[in-house]
């Protein structure tokens, strides 16, 4: 299917998973040369282009749209921030983690205390070079209580930054964690000149931003001086902000653009079949869990959470609402792609006597429970509530949709309402994944479960730096979500985008769509 | 005169008084969006210590009458005030979208107010025959289409298989008069399409309505010619509700265009609006609406004017 999974397949034949390969790489400070050599399989054996104007048909545009990177959601948004600008680490395709504007990084003995080699060089558009301080002052506009920063919540383990030098910056954390460098890949760290305004667009990436008009266009020129070799291959670069599937891709089969976003799964199918035009389809972490509040009743017994995640015919909601374009899932949030996926771990199915088994235990008396749903927890969202109504309803379980207003539902109805539905989109790790939503004290704790024993081997399991015990103990994480846990997770969501056939290198990655937002530094026309 | 003078300025007073009305109005509907600005800013990663610094930074603790006053006095000064979410002064996120509706309005307008008056005036004269027919049959199909399907249909013919206009309406700050009208042609036209039909239909009923009234029977029975019945007996005297519905649809044009915007990605007042409404940035949805009320009222005087005008019997009310 994708070609995620085949080098997942041939990363896993040479019996090295990569995680291991790149921490070890890591550590022995010689992360570049191995980072340059893995994604290296992916790439194309043609030689790249120089020029030409990219256009890219992208979602989430808004009036209020900033350049700023530290309240970015939207894939506009994030997508421009790595337009102009670099992170310290560059999530890889392959899912490694990639020296970016760090050459290079040890941690301690125990993951706690980190040192991040700054590459030397490296200027801001603005002709100012990049040092240690201003990465300090960049990391650190996540940090404290005000800051604005969607990355505050992760940020919370770090203890202190401080500069090592001119061209070494030290990050202490309260506890180890082996994935540092992947956190620091997240889309809001992007480094920027000490004491810069944060909405300048003055970054060290592949394209100068020239103009800006927020909720329409994002246009960049290339930087000349662009430190990173073999990136950045237009002249220009233009995000539009498309907001309805139909002009997205009414403006590609014109050519009004050379890539669109998010192509809608009704149609994608039609799509792959017009002359010129190529779909690409990235197997990731999103998905489109059912979220029960634990702490709610009835949903607080978990022997009713285990009936109802027994009533969901996954294949039939793959198949109908995602056309299939995604996988099934387990109840737990780690994709099958992730070198900690809990492979050994049952596959749940569909079995309505289950789950009468689970109801009369929970002592369920035929009342409806009532599923808070809206397309705008994802697309298809209301077609999934009626479909799990009907599987449902063949044990017994009443299930009533409620229909809830796309407005305000991320504050009215997720993390309010005791069942409803919702999306996550991928994490670069499984730790970061299960201690945005999993941990006790996470403030995302959607499901409202808490259990101090998966707390207490989740931040054990951060800090472990041998390979076999974290896959044990992860194992162990993904079993409790999927036997205890409050969410139903019915589905993995694949990131589908399309694109003319003159765009080249179009390196799928698992995290998000778009090259994982990176298209406009990665791909090039061949015109 | 002096009558006439009077009665415009009660029209006009009136227009004013709506307008505050409105200003009222919708300051409480804002307040009763669901969630609040800062929630919505940060979306899905709202962390309530984020949440608190950002109500904090933007007053949103403050009493709803002390802000509407903050607001409103604002704006009799012309001052509309900054956008809560982007910062941005409101008048210089609004000015483009206005003049970007403006353009596409008035490109509409132009086209589809002489083309339905004259469809109307035909209509009417050859009223029964197959012009007539054909005529009322072609504008009640457009007009019973939703326009973003007609949006749809014309990007299918005339942008995918016909390649002649492009599918999405983008206006490069440096594009000329000629690229901008090439750039607008599929909005602009489906806008005529779905605007056309009303027109003409109450321009041919009016003018019906006019012609059967016993002064107009009268002149027939004189022998004047059926042209000159119509242009100088039946026209002067329809020129009221052809006026009404002619503003009703020119405040179509600017008010109602969002999913026409949408189909076609143009960056007017519709999409700012609704924009607005979805980060709950309420000064800015307050600046639409209150854009949008004085489009509406205004034209809607102008209606009434033109009537008064138009019709000396409605200066003298009995």
């Amino acid at each position: 299917m994708s070609r995620i999974d085949s080098y997942d397949h041939l990363l896993r034949q040479g019996g090295l998973d990569r995680r291991s390969l790149g921490k070890l790489a890591a550590m022995l400070g010689a992360g570049a040369a191995i980072g340059a050599m893995l994604p290296g399989l992916a790439r194309a054996q043609e030689t790249p282009k120089k020029g030409g104007d990219l256009m890219i048909g992208i979602t989430g545009g808004a009036t209020t749209d900033t350049l700023s990177p530290l309240p970015s959601t939207a894939s506009i948004h994030t997508c421009s921030s790595f337009m102009w600008g670099n992170c310290l680490v560059e999530y890889g395709t392959d899912g490694s983690a990639v020296p970016e504007l760090a050459e290079s990084w040890e941690p301690s003995a125990d993951a706690k205390t980190w040192k991040f080699n700054i590459r030397k060089g490296v200027t801001f558009h603005d002709g100012k070079e990049l040092d240690a301080e201003d990465v300090v002052w960049s990391l650190n506009l996540h940090r404290g209580e005000n800051s604005e920063s969607g990355a505050s919540g992760y940020m919370k383990q770090v203890v202190d930054i401080k500069a090592d030098g001119k061209h070494a910056v030290i990050i202490e954390l309260d506890s180890g964690n082996a994935d540092l460098p992947y956190l620091l890949t997240d889309y809001h760290m992007i480094m920027m000149p000490k004491d810069g305004d944060v909405t300048s667009g003055n970054g060290t990436g592949g394209y100068k931003i020239t103009e800006f008009d927020p909720g329409v266009r994002v246009f960049g020129e290339r930087n000349e001086n662009y430190w990173k070799e073999g990136r950045a291959h237009a002249a220009t670069v233009e995000l539009v902000a498309i907001s309805d599937p139909a002009a997205r891709t009414a403006a590609l089969q014109t050519g009004q653009i050379n890539i669109m976003e998010r192509v809608d799964p009704k149609t994608v199918e039609l799509m792959g079949r017009v002359p010129g035009i190529v779909i690409h389809q990235a197997a990731g972490g999103g998905h489109y869990p059912l979220l029960m509040r634990c702490d709610t009743a009835p949903f607080d017994n978990v022997d009713l959470r285990l009936a109802l995640k027994h009533a969901a015919n996954r294949e039939d909601i793959v198949d109908k609402v995602l056309r299939g374009l995604g996988k099934i899932g387990n109840d737990h949030p780690v994709p099958s792609g992730d070198p900690f996926f809990a492979s050994s771990l049952e596959q749940r199915t569909y079995d309505p006597d289950k789950a009468k088994f689970h109801l009369k235990k929970a002592g369920y008396g035929g009342e409806a429970l009532p599923l808070s749903t809206s397309d705008a927890a994802f697309a298809g969202a209301v077609d999934t509530a009626v479909l799990f109504q009907q599987h449902a309803s063949a044990a017994g379980i009443n299930i009533e949709i409620v229909r809830e207003p796309s407005d305000g539902y991320w504050n009215d109805v997720w993390m309010k309402k005791p069942f409803c539905l919702s999306y996550w989109g991928g994490r670069p790790t499984a730790d970061l994944m299960l201690s945005v939503a999993y941990k006790s004290d996470a403030a995302w704790n959607d499901t409202f479960w808490r259990r101090p024993d998966f707390d207490k081997i989740l931040i054990e399991a951060r800090a472990e730096l041998d390979t076999a015990k974290r896959q044990e103990m992860y194992t162990q994480l993904q079993t409790m979500i999927r036997d205890d846990g409050g969410a139903l997770i019915p589905m993995f969501n694949d990131f589908v985008d399309a694109s003319t056939e003159q765009v080249k290198n179009f390196e799928l990655s698992p995290q998000y769509g778009l090259c994982g937002m990176r298209a406009p530094e990665r791909v090039w026309l061949d015109a | 005169m002096p009558d006439l003078v009077r009665l415009i300025g009660k029209r006009l007073l009136l227009g004013l008084l709506t307008l505050f009305a409105v200003s009222v109005l919708v300051f409480a509907g804002t307040e009763l969006l669901p969630g609040d600005l800062a929630e919505v800013i940060l979306g899905q990663s709202a962390t309530p210590e984020a949440v608190a610094a950002i109500r904090a930074k933007l007053h949103l603790g403050d009493p709803a009458i002390v802000r509407y006053w903050r607001w409103f006095s604002g704006v009799l000064t012309g001052d509309l005030g900054n956008s809560l979410a982007s910062g941005r002064p409101i008048s210089t996120v609004l000015a483009p979208r206005l003049g970007a509706t403006l353009f596409l309005a008035s490109v509409a307008a132009v086209i589809a107010v002489p083309l339905a008056i004259t469809l109307g005036l035909l209509s009417a004269l050859w009223r029964d025959r197959t012009f007539d027919k054909s005529a009322s049959a072609a504008t009640l199909a457009a007009i019973s289409m939703p326009e973003f399907f007609i949006g749809y249909l014309l990007v299918y013919i005339f942008a995918v298989q016909l390649g002649w206009f492009p599918a999405i309406s983008r206006i490069s700050p440096s594009a000329g008069f000629g690229d901008r009208l090439w750039a607008i042609a599929l909005p602009a036209l489906t806008l005529t399409m779905v605007t056309t039909g009303h027109m003409m239909r109450m321009t041919r009923a009016a003018i019906v309505q006019v012609l059967a009234a016993p002064y107009v029977e009268m002149s027939e029975l004189k022998g004047t010619p059926r042209k000159a019945i119509i242009f100088r007996h039946a026209l002067p005297n329809a020129i009221g509700p052809i006026a009404n519905v002619v503003v009703l649809n020119l405040a179509f044009l600017v008010v109602g265009v969002i999913l026409v915007e949408v189909v076609f990605v143009y960056p007017g007042m519709g999409q700012l609006m609704v924009d607005a409404v979805a980060k709950r940035d309420i000064p800015l949805i307050q600046a639409c609406a209150i854009v949008f009320a004085i489009t509406y009222v205004g034209l809607n005087m102008l209606a009434d004017i033109v009537s008064i005008l138009a019709n000396p019997r409605l200066r003298h009310p009995r």
